[in-house]
């Protein structure tokens, strides 16, 4: 009802947008911790290098396993590399790989879903039937293929992971288009003559974008936790770079007299994960609010 | 008779704004309810009608709470009773009867079962007493063979008889008071004049008060005692039905009067200006004085009270009413319109237009076949003329929607050909049709919240057509969407604003502006101003036909509201069951001798007048299907004749006033029948 009373409404412009966004967002205490977490996150991979207190890949017999100490904060691992360099820099690949991994997830779910929503039929009954086969398929197995086949290089896993992640945003996309399809401004522009690419870009995508968007954005938390799976397994990034699924995975054999080296990634990658996670739930309901016609009483 | 049954005494109720503003929904209203009575309470969406309806439940909906005042039912207040105690008053003391019975009704529970849980929640019946109060409440409501109606599932009834159901459930317990929220509101035009005739007997048989809230003054004037008039949460007026219908007091309801299209008159009715305050916006002073032709200085601070005028036994909220008491009554006016002259060249035919909505099986499907030798609509012969505005009119189901989205190309037609402009063949696929056809054929839907993105601006909106057709773009776009608006009346300043942002009749002006953007020789309108309030219906109506008469477009108005049509058309053609009925110009078509449906449809109209009481000449049973053979209006007709009416399709045949009906009786003899 306030929103009626605002006689004078300035349209606002994207950013202003953007930012009003992340102020309701950050307005509920799980939505901030979230923002804080993922800012952390990504404000440590980028200048992880410049303050790292060692060399990630320095071997050395004479620190080996040793325990947390002002020296070493986190302690060492079994090769004597220092855990908490490798801890902050360990985020970076991953955050890289799974960022633009969920871009194309989205992109190209996003699109496809919206497209085989509009037009329905025979194509859309196609490519939904093969999207089930795809999903069907358990992902780890397929990616461990892809991987054997053609290498764990990031050109490689980029691709691979966003089309593994995106086959679950078609049915989201697809969904979301068919409760916008049957509301008269489409069919107005469909009367009107648009062609289908007009239609989807100017009547379908503004409405189900910000569905699409938190979709996209849950897809990367669990994409996270799919890339540090296959590291965990030896088929992500190969060593001596540092990774949190490879170190948890080195260190677990020796997780009962050095869980400090074990410790460490496991809290990164989780707290990651879960900084992601609030972070779309409150996207969600920030943009919930916004979408509705009514504010809350 | 005069004991009096709930009481509101003085009562607020708001809610907290986000900013924690306290805003009042309802503003010190206070009324009684007597023994016996139908009062009605009218206002448009956002009056308050509805909270003061379900508060005098003690029911109060979530984020509201009363502000002040009470609600006393017998003398308890019911705002202050507990769950438990409310539990005791609801169904058996107060009961009420929903808008939308199919909703209200569990879907997968008979109902028979669904009133006896009613009786046994509300009474000490046993087994075999509940069976029989059944039928007996299946029979009060009128309801056809009650002891196998018991057994029918909700969605195997039509809307009336879901309805009836809702009425009988609410009977179950002997109420004292009934509420009624808009009951008929979703119903068709005999089902809902069926419906009020049912209640109207039920009140006057078992002497309960009845509270009958709705928009609708025809309704209203049909059942009530006492009418309530609501204004932005105040009572403006209140006093006996005929004072209010005949000669209203007050300003805004003479407005309203006004502004509803009758049967009785041709022309437009005349449009109130403004649009009603919105909770919280409401400023000092008198609330309709923005909207008011007699405001004075004195309105604009001060806000009248409610003033009790004895020798009319009303109640008025105005300063000024007494010059409304000498105003000579004059509701019966309208604007006329200008008699479109409809140039001979006839823009649009349709030429023996079927359509279906049945499957093509799949060996059919490969010969190219449509097989339905019963499709829903069928025989559809109409020319329209340049400049003229032709109305399809019927109930739900008439296939008047479903001809309009054929014209338009969004639905393929079976058979037949629509032809435009020199005789051209339109294509029945949208996409075979050429750009500029379908420029020249633009679309108005019934409801404006669907009908706009709503993540659009109003300039994005208007400029979708602008871009597609005219390639416009930068200064001349931004001019070319001032020019609209400023077409429709709305200012510049709308261009930035969202669909939410906008009342429900700007928001239908914006929608007209996008139609006329196309700059169009056909306009279809798709019941455009039935999700209106009336207010803002005349102002719609009467804003078409100025763009009409200022820019020669043709109208296909497709409409169940008898009364707009006969407001707003050159011509009207009537559907039933997707055969033309009777097809004329419009002055005559409200004329008799007409076709016997048509005289059904033209029966069941309601007036905000008293004293026209609708003629309910046929059953008000809900077809699903066509009939097969012979006349479309066999199952239901008045005046079938005999197994002829069942096998033959009837000739057309034309009146003395040039109207044609499609009957088997004879014109002349249906006339002397119709006397």
């Amino acid at each position: 009802m306030e929103n009626n009373l605002i006689t004078e409404n300035k349209q606002k412009n994207k950013i202003e947008k953007a930012f009003e966004i992340l102020k309701t967002m950050a307005s509920k205490p799980s939505g901030l911790i979230g923002l804080t977490v993922v800012l952390f996150h990504v404000v440590l991979a980028l200048i992880s290098p410049y303050i790292a207190p060692y060399d990630y890949k320095a071997i050395s017999p004479n620190t080996m396993l040793l325990a947390p100490s002002a020296e070493h904060w986190f302690g060492t691992d079994s090769l004597g590399r220092d855990v908490f360099t490798r801890t902050i820099l360990g985020g970076r690949t991953a955050l890289t790989v799974t960022f633009f991994g969920s871009l194309i997830a989205l992109l190209w779910g996003g699109l496809l879903g919206i497209f085989c929503g509009l037009v329905g039929g025979k194509i859309d009954d196609v490519v939904m039937r093969v999207v089930d086969a795809f999903l069907s398929i358990p992902w780890i197995l397929a990616m461990l293929l892809i991987v054997s086949l053609l290498g764990t290089s990031t050109e490689v896993l980029i691709p691979a992971l966003g089309f593994f992640y995106g086959k679950g945003i078609v049915r989201v996309a697809r969904a979301a288009t068919h409760d916008v399809i049957a509301k008269d401004f489409i069919v107005s522009a469909r009367a009107r003559g648009h062609s289908n690419m007009s239609i989807i870009w100017n009547e379908i995508i503004p409405n189900v974008r910000d569905a699409i968007l938190v979709e996209g954005a849950m897809r990367w938390s669990w994409m996270l936790l799919g890339f540090s799976s296959l590291s965990f397994l030896g088929f992500g990034v190969s060593p001596p770079t540092p990774d949190w699924g490879l170190m948890i995975s080195n260190a677990r054999g020796l997780m009962s007299f050095a869980y400090w080296s074990v410790i460490a990634p496991i809290v990164g990658l989780s707290s990651l994960i879960i900084g992601i996670n609030l972070t779309a739930d409150a996207f969600a309901k920030a943009l919930g609010i916004d979408r509705s016609t009514k504010a809350p009483v | 008779m005069n004991e009096i049954i709930e009481s509101v005494k003085n009562l607020s109720i708001g809610f907290n704004s986000q900013k924690g503003k306290q805003i009042s929904i309802l503003r010190n209203v206070s009324t009684d309810i007597k023994k016996g009575e139908t009062v009605g309470i009218v206002g448009e969406s956002g009056s308050g009608k509805s909270t003061l309806a379900l508060a005098m439940m003690g029911y109060i909906k979530q984020g509201l709470f009363p502000l002040n005042g009470e609600c006393l039912f017998k003398s308890e207040d019911l705002l202050k009773m507990s769950s438990r105690q409310l539990e005791k008053i609801r169904g058996r003391k107060i009961a009420m009867i929903p808008q939308n019975a199919g909703q209200a009704l569990t879907p997968n529970l008979k109902i028979g079962y669904q009133i006896d849980e009613a009786l046994r929640l509300h009474t000490d019946l046993n087994k075999l007493e509940r069976d029989k109060k059944i039928s007996e409440l299946l029979n009060k409501v009128r309801l056809p063979s009650p002891e196998t109606m018991a057994f029918r599932y909700p969605h195997e009834l039509s809307g009336g008889q879901q309805q009836r159901v809702a009425v009988a459930m609410a009977l179950a317990g002997k109420p004292d008071l009934l509420l009624l929220d808009e009951p008929t509101t979703g119903l068709d035009v005999t089902t809902q004049a069926h419906v009020l005739e049912l209640l109207r007997i039920i009140a006057k048989d078992t002497g309960t008060s009845m509270i009958y809230v709705s928009h609708d003054l025809g309704a209203i004037a049909q059942v009530s005692d006492r009418i309530v008039v609501m204004y932005a949460g105040e009572i403006v007026l209140e006093g006996p039905a005929r004072k209010i219908l005949k000669e209203p007091i007050h300003p805004y309801t003479y407005g309203l009067l006004k502004s509803i299209p009758k049967l009785s008159l041709a022309g437009l009715p005349a449009s109130m200006p403004g649009s009603q305050p919105q909770p919280g916006s409401i400023k000092e002073g008198c609330s309709f004085y923005d909207r008011c032709n007699l405001a004075t200085d004195h309105c604009e601070k001060n806000s009248p009270d409610l003033k009790y005028i004895k020798e009319l036994d009303t109640s008025v909220r105005c300063f000024n009413h007494k010059e409304l008491i000498n105003q000579n009554n004059n509701l019966q006016t309208s604007i006329t319109k200008k008699s479109s002259n409809s140039e001979v060249i006839e823009v649009l035919k349709l030429k023996d237009v079927s359509i279906s909505y049945a499957k093509q099986k799949f060996f059919d499907q490969l010969l190219n076949k449509i097989s339905d030798q019963n499709p829903t609509v069928k025989d559809i012969n109409i020319n329209i003329k340049k400049g003229e505005t032709i109305a399809l009119v019927g109930e739900s189901g008439s296939g008047k929607s479903t001809i309009l989205k054929s014209i338009a190309g969004l639905l393929k037609t079976k058979d037949g050909q629509i032809k435009f402009e020199n005789n051209r063949i339109l294509s029945s696929d949208l996409k075979m049709r050429n750009p500029n056809d379908l420029r020249a054929i633009q679309l108005i839907f019934q409801n404006p919240d669907e009908s706009l993105n709503p993540n659009h601006t109003v300039e994005q909106i208007l400029s979708q057509p602008l871009k597609l057709y005219f390639n416009l773009s930068g200064e001349e776009l931004k001019k070319n969407i001032i020019d609209l608006l400023k077409k429709v009346r709305l200012g510049e300043f709308y261009m930035s604003r969202y669909p939410r942002q906008l009342s429900g009749g700007e928001k239908q002006r914006v929608a007209v502006a996008r139609a006329f953007a196309a700059k169009p020789d056909i306009i279809l309108c798709d019941e455009v101003t039935s999700a209106l309030d009336v207010s803002v219906q005349a102002a719609v109506l009467n804003l078409l036909q100025q763009l009409k008469e200022d820019l020669g477009t043709t109208y296909v108005f497709v409409s169940h509201d008898l009364a707009v049509v006969r407001a707003i058309s050159d011509r009207v053609a009537v559907l039933y069951q997707g055969r033309l009925c009777e097809i004329g110009p419009s002055q005559n078509v409200y004329k008799f001798p007409s076709h016997p449906y048509t005289e059904v449809l033209l029966g069941a109209v309601l007036e905000p007048d008293p004293d026209i009481k609708p003629k309910l000449v046929a059953e008000d049973i809900v077809e699903e299907k066509p009939p097969e053979k012979g006349c479309s209006f066999q199952g239901r007709c008045p005046r079938k004749i005999g197994d002829i009416c069942n096998s033959e399709v009837p000739p057309w045949q034309i009146g003395e006033n040039g109207n044609a009906i499609r009957c088997h009786i004879n014109i002349d003899e249906l006339a002397s029948l119709q006397q």
